[in-house]
């Protein structure tokens, strides 16, 4: 039997640790760059935008002249938007979570629908925009309006919002489910008053971020026709809008240094709106979610 | 006798009689609905497909499909216009390359670094910031590509273009790496501890274990989560329609501006093509070739994860 040579491993165990040890510090490096580039973007745009972030930039209208262009139009329509997919996108994601998660039995068209959610989270959201453009728009005749963009919003969230859904549904306990059977009560009427109440913290921090993603993109709005030039606020869902990333968009496009300056304090708006959602999101989460 | 009936009157009799005063039977009525629900996002999907095929006929009634595939120049708007959409993919190739240089690595080394060095309290720092970085609007991305990547790279080389395949393709690099950090790292997390214990026991050091024990026992949700994320890279719009230009080309020069099948997308729809038109239907077929890319690495991403798992 051939004994290990002891002194041959301690003469090769010092590199192996330095090796050890750097690689360490490569991959901790590795993690820094993303921690880096983020304080950059944050820097950067905040030094860019805060001079032409100031109370007349929220209340004027789009503008020719970069001094005088405000976010007022955009703002409004992204909170239009958020009318339409926050019910639209809550009803159709949380029914569908809870039919997969109650009622469906283990069969074929089960686990073809879920299948179906999860490639359908993985369709470029440009895609969704020639869908919303060609069943909404046109088929549908509901020409550029925040129901037509609204919808499409919606469809492209719903997977975000099913998964959460799904998940905080599971979460909730047999026992609870049992013990409202044992009272009598019947599946629906369960599901009802004992499930959803359980799980609508899970629900509402999920939909939120699925909320926020929907608030900051560009793309299907530009293939469904969203203007980026606006007047004028929306009266009722059928008026034409336009929303905070597709005027950031306009105004970054332009080829005038100024308007770079107002795109930076558009996205300081679209940032700061984005960070609240989030930390109601958060606190949500952190408050309201019971452990069982 | 009377008084006697009304004595007995039990609790399952007055359940019995509220249950037939209900008009419309709940228990029956709500399964269907919530069925019609979890349907519209089958019907999403079918819709996706039937626009898109239905359009994208439309166009090959125009041009032939031979065109549109071998050609190698994509010029809708010439006089004498070619529809190749070859140039249209090289330069979304190009983007999905340069982002994968950028994010596997750093990605990969992030996973790493959460799941096998970091303390309990550096993990809880650091995941929320890189769940902000996964957060921020692609059009946020573009703005920093253009005002801030662009003019550092060509401070450092001067040859470059204001409008390039760099630049974007650096940033979308960035857009993806929290993807592949936190899938990847999942990945890592749900190695079980006493497979690096029994290397520990063998005398390997932390590196040695990650890499020869903990990488190959994770190694499926890894590549999973590299192709879903050059999926999402191949889908990207924003970021290389802001910063990438327009010029569609087959070259492989990275300094040079180029367009991707999403950039060529928006070009059109924030343009005035009118409806009907030749270029308009062009979009479809465009998205078509873009839908099956992404739809074939996402089954691919699916395949890796499920077949190749290592189950313990």
């Amino acid at each position: 039997m051939k004994l290990i040579n002891k002194s041959h491993v301690a003469k090769k165990m010092p590199a192996r640790l330095a090796v050890n040890t750097i690689c360490k510090g490569l991959f901790f490096l590795a993690t820094l760059v993303g921690l880096l580039v983020l304080a950059i973007l944050f820097y950067r745009i905040f030094t860019q935008g805060i001079g032409s972030l100031n109370v007349d930039f929220l209340q004027n209208f789009a503008s020719r002249k970069p001094e005088e262009a405000g976010i007022k139009a955009a703002l409004i329509g992204s909170i239009w938007l958020m009318v339409v997919v926050a019910p639209v996108s809550l009803l159709l994601g949380v029914g569908t979570a809870i039919y997969l998660e109650e009622y469906a039995r283990k069969n074929w068209i089960t686990t073809f629908i879920k299948v179906n959610i999860s490639n359908l989270a993985g369709v470029p959201s440009i895609v969704f925009g020639l869908l919303g453009l060609t069943v909404f728009v046109r088929a549908l005749a509901l020409d550029r309006s925040i129901l037509a963009a609204g919808l499409t919003m919606s469809l492209l969230v719903l997977p975000v919002i099913i998964v959460a859904a799904q998940e905080a549904i599971r979460a909730v306990p047999r026992d609870l489910r049992e013990a409202s059977f044992g009272m009598g009560a019947t599946k629906w009427q369960t599901i009802l008053k004992v499930v959803l109440p359980a799980a609508i913290p899970g629900i509402l921090t999920g939909g939120i971020l699925a909320l926020s993603r929907a608030i900051g993109e560009t793309a299907p709005l530009v293939v469904v026709g969203i203007p980026m030039f606006i007047a004028f606020l929306p009266q009722t869902v059928m008026d034409t809008f336009t929303v905070l990333p597709m005027q950031i968009y306009n105004w970054t496009s332009r080829p005038q240094e100024e308007f770079q300056q107002v795109a930076a304090a558009g996205i300081i708006v679209l940032l700061i709106l984005l960070i609240f959602m989030n930390s109601i999101a958060v606190i949500i989460r952190n408050k309201f979610q019971k452990r069982y | 006798m009377e008084l006697r009936k009304t004595e007995t009157y039990s609790v399952q009799q007055m359940i019995l009689e509220k249950k037939s005063k209900k008009k419309i039977n709940m228990e029956k009525v709500i399964p269907k609905l919530l069925f019609i629900t979890a349907a519209i996002s089958v019907f999403t999907t079918i819709g996706i497909i039937l626009t898109l095929i239905f359009e994208t006929f439309i166009f090959f009634d125009r041009v032939s499909i031979v065109e549109f595939f071998t050609e190698a120049k994509w010029l809708p708007f010439a006089s004498a216009p070619s529809y190749g959409i070859m140039p249209l993919i090289v330069g979304t190739l190009k983007i999905t390359v340069i982002a994968a240089v950028v994010a596997v690595p750093i990605g990969l080394a992030t996973a790493i670094f959460l799941s096998e060095y970091a303390s309990e309290k550096t993990r809880r720092i650091i995941k929320p910031i890189l769940e902000v970085l996964a957060g921020i609007p692609t059009i946020v991305y573009g703005f920093f590509a253009l005002t801030f990547v662009t003019p550092v790279l060509r401070d450092l080389f001067p040859s470059l273009d204001m409008f390039n395949a760099l630049s974007p393709g650096i940033v979308v690099g960035i857009m993806i790496m929290p993807m592949i950090a936190s899938l990847s790292e999942d990945a890592l997390v749900s190695v079980p501890k006493s497979i690096r214990e029994g290397a520990y026991a063998l005398g390997a050091t932390k590196l040695e274990t990650t890499i020869k024990v903990v990488l190959p026992a994770a190694i499926s949700g890894i590549v999973a989560s590299i192709v879903l994320a050059l999926s999402r890279a191949i889908g990207e719009t924003m970021i290389v329609s802001v910063a990438g230009g327009s010029t569609p080309n087959m070259s492989m020069d990275v300094t040079s501006s180029i367009q991707t099948m999403t950039a060529y997308i928006v070009q059109v729809s924030s343009g005035d093509a009118g409806y009907g038109t030749t270029i308009y239907y062009s979009i479809y077929a465009v998205g078509m070739t873009l839908f099956v890319f992404t739809l074939v690495m996402n089954l691919l991403a699916q395949f890796i994860s499920r077949k190749f798992r290592e189950e313990y």
